[in-house]
């Protein structure tokens, strides 16, 4: 399958990468790796005319530690997350989540900011990075803004990002000393969750949030609750959907997710409490 | 779009549509044929090409994203006398193959795993390998035989 015709420009710098997208308007696409756009651009679900090549703008990849938070820019691969020796102690779930991402060929090419902004629900890093509570540091033709990871999933795919804005930096907030635990549950190793759990626990807080139960990535805040307010882990699972509106599709039923989200995120409170 | 690519060390220059895959270049550009398309989704693997020495799948990326850069297939692998890479005698050796399709996907994925990983354990090497499929389910003898050469 070959994608429909498109113009194809390379930016050489985040700004360019803004001006070039402004100059072509809603049609033209951003490419950083490419693993979530070009299957769609094969298959025809997506048919930007004009792709803005973000993958050589190498000063977007990086990972830092920014004091109380480790700054991760958005075009660093999922393999550079992985590896990350900084990640692996200060944020070990976000590092741990990113080598559950695809395969090592797809960990090669994709990037934490190009799966963040595709914003798809069935993604493991925008679920990851809204339980950690993460910020995201956005740039558009009038400068930089910032905007919680919480109030950056608008719907299926669709995200806060204006059209001529790019994600540029991911803060991430240091976990040193949380428990925690990544499920995700499919039935082939290389797959999308059917479902899954991103969880953190520390000192009386917590974060939840699922992967693929619902339209955009969610945070189930009923069960952070439920934590505080003394609950046990079987009995803060049993509010694992509270905030999720699951879809069915050929691998499982509304009510066979709704199961699996309670579960999963048992096992996941269980492992962050051990 | 006029692009620059090093294949196996050749270096190829012409005039590709910005829409042309890595592995259409490589097989109908180049001429190099043992990479194979197979799920042509990014899910099987059996595109496998080292695009900088690390292993993707080149279905899914495009001939424009590779100017300027070094792609090896499995073609490149075997020293110019023909002696083969050490991957390529232990798939031998092990009888690392059934049909063969996802063969040079499997090699080259292989390979790229030893690279990150020399020493690996079987549940590694099965986990390295998550993103190749093989349809004649013949992975044991696979695993078998990346383990072997991890050895040589």
């Amino acid at each position: 399958m070959i994608p429909a015709a498109f113009d194809y420009v390379r930016a050489g710098s985040a700004e360019e990468a803004i001006s070039l997208i402004g100059q072509h308007g809603d049609e033209a696409k951003f490419l950083a790796g490419g693993h979530s756009l070009l299957p769609l651009m094969k298959l025809r679900l997506a048919q930007p005319t004009v792709l803005v090549d973000i993958g050589r703008v190498t000063d977007l990849s990086y990972i830092r530690d920014a004091g109380d938070h480790v700054a991760i820019g958005a075009l660093t691969r999922h393999m550079d997350v992985e590896n990350s020796s900084l990640l692996r102690t200060d944020v070990p779930l976000l590092a741990h989540a990113a080598s559950h991402v695809g395969d090592p060929q797809v960990r090669h090419r994709g990037t934490i900011g190009g799966s963040i902004a595709h914003a798809d629900p069935a993604s493991d890093l925008p679920a990851t990075t809204l339980a950690l509570g993460a910020t995201y540091v956005v740039q558009g033709p009038n400068g930089t803004r910032e905007i919680a990871a919480g109030d950056f999933y608008q719907g299926f795919l669709t995200s806060s990002l204006a059209a001529d804005e790019m994600l540029t930096e991911i803060r991430v907030p240091k976990m040193n000393g949380a428990g925690w635990s990544f499920q995700k549950f499919n039935r082939r190793a290389q797959d999308w969750a059917i479902v899954g759990v991103a969880a953190w626990r520390r000192n009386g807080d917590s974060g939840v949030a699922l992967v693929n139960m619902g339209s955009t990535p969610v945070l189930a805040a009923s069960v952070s609750s439920a934590l505080a307010g003394g609950a046990s882990i079987e009995d803060a699972a049993q509010q694992a959907a509270a905030e999720a509106d699951p879809q069915a599709d050929l691998n499982a039923s509304v009510e066979y997710r709704t199961h699996l989200a309670k579960v999963l995120v048992k096992r996941a409170l269980s492992e962050a409490s051990s | 779009m006029e692009i620059s690519v090093t294949v196996n060390g050749v270096t190829h220059t012409g005039d590709v549509e910005p829409r042309t895959l890595l592995v259409q270049y490589i097989r109908e550009h180049v001429g190099l044929t043992g990479t194979n398309i197979g799920c042509d989704t990014s899910s099987c693997g059996a595109c496998s090409v080292h695009l900088n020495g690390e292993a993707v799948k080149s279905c899914t990326v495009l001939a424009v994203q590779a100017d300027g850069q070094q792609i090896t297939t499995i073609e490149g692998l075997a020293a110019d006398d023909g002696t083969l890479h050490p991957m390529q005698q232990a798939f031998m050796e092990n009888h690392g193959l059934q049909c063969g399709y996802c063969t040079p996907g499997m090699v080259m994925a292989a390979t790229s795993l030893l690279k990150e990983n020399p020493n690996p354990s079987e549940h590694d090497v099965r986990i390295g390998l998550e993103g190749n499929l093989c349809r004649c389910t013949g992975y044991h003898n696979i695993v078998q035989s990346v383990l072997a050469a991890a050895t040589k």
